[in-house]
């Protein structure tokens, strides 16, 4: 009776359904919590940084003060608009290809890929100017100056910098992967590989690309605004 | 699990979600440079937990998430935090025994 049912099944099964699940949601649901095992690790992988930011801003305080308000506010902010924005458009990629919608499933995805390089772009720039400044940690490191009285900041405004390259760095090769993702999808899109039954790889590069805006949200305040109220 | 169900009337939702996040990240600027003494770092953070919520729940979907997803989430934060309580502990009391020099 199980080998009938077996045989049934697997004639009757969508081609999207894999032999070894029952059905598609099933399909679905491992799926999903898969990418979110993954994510766990990312949050471990990024949470030894965190924990040495956390360390050192402690042990350095007015350094690390010093040295965040030598970094650019308003890109800062405008790029925190700009990867919000492109989660949003993220989501609103995953609904359609949840509706069948294909030319909108695109469209999202070219404005996530978009919204995502102008996010790099700013950051390039902000990079380009810390290099121009001598404030890249390393033999060519020159101590800044407080932006408010004129005074050399301490030497360990060097390890802020060390943590800021870092982190953000860590972040923007996630981007940067993102967007390779994202390219991926539009290809499969395009070959109209996905359909309301079956866009799990949609969904699950939707949960990465919205982690990413997470460690960003926590990123922002903790690099470019921890000093601002002593200016 | 009601995927296609809660992804149907989604949009307006996630229009409403970016409106807020917006509204916390000027709101997150505008406290960083008020003179909140020690309030100014709990501040930030809880303004930035707040928009990781509203990521997580309604743009990662984990609000209409089968439990077992939302147990892994709750236990990467539980790790999280063992690995930064247990770190900064040993720092924080390091400075307390007169044989570490700072």
């Amino acid at each position: 009776m199980a080998d009938a049912h077996a045989h049934a099944a697997a004639h009757d099964a969508p081609p999207e359904l894999r032999h070894h699940f029952v059905d598609l949601p099933a399909q679905r649901e491992a799926s999903s919590l898969g990418m979110w095992l993954f994510l766990v690790t990312e949050v471990l992988f990024f949470g030894g940084m965190f924990t040495a930011y956390t360390v050192y801003r402690s042990t350095f305080r007015r350094a690390f003060e010093g040295a965040s308000n030598l970094l650019d506010i308003r890109l800062g902010t405008v790029n925190t608009a700009v990867l919000l924005m492109s989660s949003l458009t993220m989501a609103l990629a995953v609904w359609a290809s949840s509706q069948g919608k294909k030319k909108l499933i695109i469209l999202f995805l070219l404005a996530t890929i978009g919204l995502g390089s102008v996010f790099l772009g700013i950051k390039f720039v902000e990079y380009k100017e810390k290099f121009e400044r001598h404030e890249v940690p390393g033999p060519h490191f020159v101590v800044p100056h407080d932006e408010k009285t004129g005074e050399a900041l301490p030497r360990q405004s060097e390890m802020f910098f060390t943590l800021y390259f870092c982190m953000t760095g860590l972040h923007a090769v996630h981007m940067v992967i993102g967007v390779g993702l994202l390219t991926w999808l539009i290809v499969k899109a395009r070959k109209n590989e996905f359909s309301p039954r079956y866009y799990t790889p949609v969904d699950n590069v939707g949960l990465y690309w919205h982690f990413v805006d997470i460690i960003w949200i926590f990123l922002f305040p903790l690099l470019y605004l921890l000093g601002r109220h002593t200016l | 699990m009601s995927h296609n169900g809660s992804h149907a009337h989604a949009p307006k939702a996630y229009f409403v979600v970016f409106a807020a996040l917006m509204f916390f990240t000027a709101l997150t600027v505008w406290a960083a440079f008020q003179h909140l003494g020690v309030w100014n770092t709990p501040v930030a953070l809880a303004i930035a937990v707040t928009k990781a919520l509203l990521v997580a729940l309604i743009f990662m979907h984990l609000k209409d998430s089968p439990k077992l997803t939302v147990l892994v989430v709750v236990s990467s934060i539980l790790w999280l935090a063992f690995l930064i309580v247990i770190t900064v502990s040993d720092y924080v009391t390091r400075a307390w025994l007169p044989i570490y020099p700072r």
